[in-house]
């Protein structure tokens, strides 16, 4: 049974744009993630290095504004959990929806508001855009689709926000 | 406290090209460092044999990540930047030589007097710093610039913020 153009079954419509998996970090941000990001990349930007310039400009600590997704990447592991703990929850779910064991992320635009602090704990809920119908490229054959991700911090106040493209997909067969 | 400001900026200029050497580390330490815990960003098998990839490659947050820092070492730590758009296109492998080229595109003033240089962003991957150039990543950047010596544009908040790019949500 589809609805659309784009050959979408109903109960995949009727997700787009609906706010799912609110979630609460359960951990608050960390000025040593923000260091081993600057340690990988090389970066030494004196406003994450110096807390002098960080207090002139931007009144004391913040994190790498593109390290907004990772403060609500799940632990690998936590007790209690079960199986793998994946972010973008909404992405897996359209992988298992459309029988596509294979994804990769094609466009990402994030978009910094407010400035993330050590201590902040941020918040996100996951809103589908839109799926595509069945395509083909080289990877194989499957859907494109637009994930949005709003964070805010325990104060409401937005912080970010990043829009996903993935493309889940089926392998061609030799 | 010095820096670039919007009058330094000119549309059409080229920004300083940074190139870096990939190695196994620079994909597993970014992986981790981004809490990216996903197989193909440190597992040699699973990214070949289950991505039909050559090896383990750079994850999307920390290709975000060296993107800023290609940007702010440009800027200086008054740039605050508003929004990036960027798209994968090829991967990048250990064993790359990743280089990072720019160009402004575009300067202007917002309706708030905060000051913008649009960028476009190109990372190319070279396998074993030889041969072709293989286009990785492009981006499109947006970033506030100080418009004189009192101005910051990260002292802006609410309404006097407007990162995103004009016509875009």
């Amino acid at each position: 049974m589809t609805s659309d153009p784009a050959g979408l079954p109903e109960d995949v419509v009727a997700l787009i744009g609906q706010r799912q998996y609110p979630q609460t970090a359960t951990f608050a941000v960390e000025r040593s993630f923000t260091d081993n990001t600057l340690a990988a990349t090389g970066n030494g930007n004196p406003l994450y290095w110096d807390e002098g310039v960080a207090d002139e400009l931007t009144g004391g600590m913040t994190a790498l504004p593109t390290t907004l997704s990772l403060w609500m990447r799940p632990h690998y592991w936590e007790p209690g959990a079960e199986g793998e703990q994946v972010a973008l929850k909404v992405h897996f779910d359209l992988k298992e929806r459309f029988g596509l064991p294979e994804a990769v992320m094609t466009d990402n635009t994030l978009t910094f508001h407010d400035p993330v602090r050590p201590g902040d704990v941020i918040s996100h809920a996951q809103v589908l855009r839109s799926v595509s119908g069945p395509k083909t490229t080289k990877l194989g054959a499957g859907r494109f689709w637009v994930i949005d991700i709003e964070y805010r911090n325990q104060d409401d106040d937005l912080v970010g926000v990043e829009s996903y493209t993935g493309f889940g997909y089926r392998r061609e067969e030799a | 406290m010095g820096g670039l400001q919007l009058s330094g900026v000119n549309e059409g200029a080229a920004l300083p090209e940074l190139t870096v050497e990939v190695t196994p580390t620079t994909v597993v330490l970014g992986a981790l460092a981004s809490r990216d815990w996903r197989p193909m960003h440190h597992d040699h098998r699973f990214a070949t044999e289950r991505n039909g990839v050559r090896d383990i490659f750079l994850n999307t947050p920390n290709q975000a990540a060296w993107i800023e820092r290609y940007i702010t070492d440009w800027t200086g730590p008054r740039g605050r930047l508003g929004q990036m758009t960027f798209r994968m296109r090829d991967s990048v492998f250990p064993g790359d030589a990743m280089t990072f080229t720019g160009r402004i595109t575009e300067v202007a003033s917002d309706d708030t007097g905060c000051g913008w240089a649009s960028l476009e962003i190109t990372v190319t991957a070279r396998e074993g710093g030889e041969g072709e150039p293989r286009i990785a990543t492009t981006c499109s950047a947006r970033v506030a610039v100080p418009v004189d010596d009192d101005d910051n544009p990260w002292s802006r908040r609410g309404e006097n913020w407007k990162p995103s790019t004009p016509g875009s949500k």
